[in-house]
């Protein structure tokens, strides 16, 4: 081994990596699809672990109460400002009032609206709802869903693009590869998008494997060898054999593309605020804080829920220290949340109605899956927004079997679902309404990205009694941009640009031709001045291996 | 052999078994509810994971039935239970390797939330306050703007190794202290004493940590039974991090 050469398990695989000796001893870092640069740090195969595990071992150092098993089912505002949340207790069910200067919502992404996600199973999108049920505060960019093209079946786990990288085969109902018939030229190899759109193309043709869970494809990996399974791709077959009792050497895999990453949320400003409710927080998957586009990279997820903890927090810990901020707690304006919470899932449990929560869930979820999923057209979209309209509906018509005191598993998922029924709404009427494709978002009626008409978020509001988001568009402005959008860097060259890029590209070429020479501190603040949209305590420079700190 | 012939092997039309469920049953939040066990009929799944058997029985036979699934992917730890009387993670528990009569039962030592459903959150919140279970540094204040310390990587990878515990308290249920004391830390806590005596970071000597573990219910309690060690779902080293605890704090206790 050359000096600097390390040999560490990354994902259940050995892999060695080659540190510059100055760097030995730091945090590890490696690079990631679609990144020039090392630049994502990670710990073996558990960096999120890692993460959680030393947040929560400060959280209980600093003494900080955590309130486990208690569910936020509505935030408590007037229309202005928010002072806080009506919370059940998922261990006697009772319900409380939380009140609070500030509110934040770390709630997470929200994959089970689709059937098959790679997300957990608490995924459920209810602090987006809390947000919009507000009828106040929106969401940004709901219909930009990210997906995965190999998750397991049924259960969503992800097994690795390595399969398809060392020869793997997609294979139909029939054991036909059919990825030739689609792609005559990368085949399997075709980037992760356009797989993942063949294969629900696949399926749609009827040419899919009918399961009890739903119907998949099979990723055949059988020609790769035990012995190159067995040293190579070491997680798959685990995976395989922890979750479906399958030796892959020997047997096929049920595949079907999942859902993977919720890049909207409730959108904020850059101090995580949302824009039309003060005092109402969001940081991490739940959030649109501009941290992600259209698409996400690998690795910037988890870097977001700890950089937006700092900085967020921050500013949450800045507005609460400000006298202006302050608030008479409006005892009435409580009580008045808590009882229609309470007259809410009291109705739920005495209604005699006739719908299941559990089927309404499942039909929600099939429907996302396939009209909402990764290939989209309007056709389609407007058939899956009126048969969501129509489960919301059915929704207030929910019955439940039993009225077991307690949690009541069959309540939590009725009042779920009716806020999981919005969230749906939005991503699937937002994405009705793109009529371009972007990132993850890919219409096939509208296959090119069009900056002239559509470099806008998407804002989704729920008014008081609509059976409908309200959208709206926030223009953003290139002139503003430090990397005005333009070509990927791979892939056709057949977007539609902004008007004003050119103009802001030269701009830039010229500040960077004036400025050569300059440092990169003076260049940066010229292009796009940000320290100032920071906490005070943040903004100092970081230090790099090339750039040590004096003092 | 045509391609054809093969996929006949998964998710192909046989025939399954039918599986028996007993399910030990007891809501505490109900005056009405007693213990007692309940049985469901199941037909089983081509790769049904005990998550989905259960899943499927609250969907469409009992709604009340509760139990614990976070990740349903052997990452979070949440759903630990007794598996035929043995703990273990219900979500990477697959139906076919069990028998056709299977019972579960809650995982005993932790407060009971409901049927299957346990708070190891509370146990292990006071098990880390107990043993004080983060960095215990000198310095204050932390300046962010600054490169972090230097770790010997394979010291950090010592590390890691232990910090990859769950805290799904498979090993607190099967050890015979921890049933019958309840101030025991268990496996797990001594995994993260372990854990933390190996950072370099960390400024408590051998003297602090045997203020922590250096009694009846720490390092002295455990009875080398070691059934934490066979029912780790992450595999710890249990065994030799007990026993190189428990050979510390000796040495430090005859001083
Ligand atoms: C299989 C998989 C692999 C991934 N791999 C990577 C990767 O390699 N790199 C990367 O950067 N990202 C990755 N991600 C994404 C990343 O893990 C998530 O985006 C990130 O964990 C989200 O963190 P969060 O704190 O925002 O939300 P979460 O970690 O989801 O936490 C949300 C919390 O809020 C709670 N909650 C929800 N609703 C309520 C409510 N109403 N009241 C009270 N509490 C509530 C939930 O119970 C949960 O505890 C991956 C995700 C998956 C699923």
């Amino acid at each position: 081994m050359r000096k600097g050469d390390r040999q560490v398990i990354i994902n259940s695989q050995k892999v060695t990596i080659t540190e510059r000796d100055e760097a030995q001893g730091l945090i590890a870092q490696r690079d990631f699809g679609g990144t020039k640069k090392w630049r994502t740090c990670y710990v073996s195969d558990g960096t999120g672990h890692a993460m959680l595990y030393t947040a929560s071992d400060r959280a209980i150092a600093e003494g900080i109460d955590v309130h486990e098993r208690k569910e936020a089912i509505s935030l408590i505002h007037d229309g202005h400002r928010c002072y806080g949340a009506v919370v059940r207790d998922l261990i006697t069910g009772e319900l409380s009032v939380y009140l609070a200067k500030a509110t934040a919502l770390a709630t997470g992404g929200a994959g089970k609206v689709y059937r098959v996600t790679t997300n957990a199973i608490i995924c459920e999108g209810i602090g987006h709802a809390l947000a919009l049920e507000t009828g106040v505060a929106c969401l940004g960019n709901m219909e930009a869903v990210q997906f995965h093209p190999t998750g397991i079946v049924p259960l969503g786990i992800l097994v690795t693009e390595g399969c398809r990288g060392d020869g793997g085969l997609l294979r139909d109902v029939d054991g036909h590869r059919f990825m030739p018939d689609y792609e005559p030229e990368k085949k399997e190899l075709a980037s992760r998008d356009v797989v993942s759109r063949r294969m629900e193309e696949h399926i749609r043709k009827g040419k899919g494997v009918k399961s009890r869970f739903g119907e998949h494809l099979w990723l055949d990996i059988t020609l790769l060898g035990r012995h190159h399974i067995e040293h190579n791709l070491r997680e798959v077959k685990e995976i395989c054999e922890s979750f479906m009792g399958i030796d892959p050497a020997e047997k096929w895999i049920p595949v079907r593309p999942a859902h993977h990453y919720t890049m909207g949320g409730v959108r904020t400003n850059h101090t995580g605020e949302s824009q039309q409710l003060k005092g109402l927080f969001a940081a991490g998957e739940a959030a649109c804080w501009d941290m992600h586009g259209f698409n996400r990279l690998g690795g910037n997820s988890v870097a977001e829920t700890v950089v937006a903890g700092m900085i967020v927090g921050e500013f949450i810990s800045d507005f609460c220290d400000k006298k202006e901020n302050d608030i008479d707690i409006p005892m009435s304006l409580a009580q008045q949340f808590y009882d229609s919470e309470k007259a809410k899932l009291g109705s739920l449990l005495n209604s005699a109605g006739k719908e299941n929560a559990f089927k309404l869930n499942t039909e929600m979820q099939e429907i996302m899956t396939s009209s909402v999923g990764i290939f989209r057209n309007g056709d389609a979209l407007a058939e899956g927004v009126k048969h969501l309209q129509d489960l919301l509906k059915r929704s207030r018509n929910i019955g439940l079997t039993s009225k077991v005191p307690g949690v009541n598993p069959e309540l939590v998922m009725a009042y779920r679902v009716q806020k999981m029924l919005k969230v749906a709404l939005a991503i699937a009427y937002g994405a009705q309404n793109r009529t371009e494709s972007r990132g993850a978002h890919f219409r096939e009626d509208y296959p090119h990205r069009n900056d002239q008409e559509w470099l806008k978020r998407t804002l989704a509001f729920w008014r008081d009694g609509a059976d409908l988001p309200e959208l709206q568009y926030e223009t953003l402005d290139v002139m503003k941009m430090e990397l005005p959008p333009g070509w990927r860097g791979y892939g056709a060259k057949d977007y539609i640009d902004h008007p004003d890029t050119a103009k802001r590209q030269a701009e830039i070429d010229e500040i960077r031709k004036q400025m050569e020479g300059s440092d990169r501190f003076a260049v940066q603040d010229k292009i796009m001045p940000f320290r100032d949209k920071l906490p005070a305590s943040l903004r100092g420079r970081n230090e790099r291996l090339d750039e040590p700190l004096n003092g | 052999m045509s391609e054809t012939q093969k996929t006949a092997a998964p998710g192909g039309q046989t025939r399954h078994r039918m599986l028996t469920f007993h399910i030990l049953r007891y809501n505490p939040q109900d005056p009405d509810s007693k213990p007692h066990m309940q049985s469901y009929q199941l037909e089983e799944a081509e790769g049904m994971t005990l998550f989905l058997a259960l899943s499927e029985i609250r969907e469409h036979q009992d709604p009340t039935l509760q139990y614990d699934f976070v990740c349903r992917a052997g990452i979070c730890g949440s759903c630990s239970m007794l598996i035929n009387g043995r703990p273990g993670l219900a979500c990477r528990t697959l139906t076919k390797d069990l028998g056709t009569e299977i019972t579960l039962a809650p995982l005993p030592v932790f407060e009971l939330i409901g049927d299957l459903s346990v708070n190891t959150g509370k146990w292990m919140r006071g098990m880390s306050e107990r043993l004080e279970t983060w960095v215990h540094t000198k310095e204050q204040e932390l300046n962010l703007d600054k490169a972090e310390e230097r770790m010997d990587p394979d010291l950090a990878e010592s590390i890691y190794e232990l910090d990859r515990c769950v805290e799904c308290g498979s090993c607190v249920a099967a050890c015979g202290t921890a049933q019958m004391r309840n101030d025991f830390v268990g496996a797990v806590g001594m995994n993260k004493v372990a854990r933390f005596k190996l950072d370099p970071r960390d400024t408590r000597t051998d003297d602090d940590f045997y203020e922590l573990v250096g009694d009846d219910s720490g390092v002295f309690g455990c009875m080398s039974l070691l059934g934490c060690h066979d029912v780790c779902p992450k595999e710890l080293p249990l065994q030799t991090q007990i026993a190189f605890l428990r050979r510390k704090m000796i040495s430090v206790g005859l001083k």
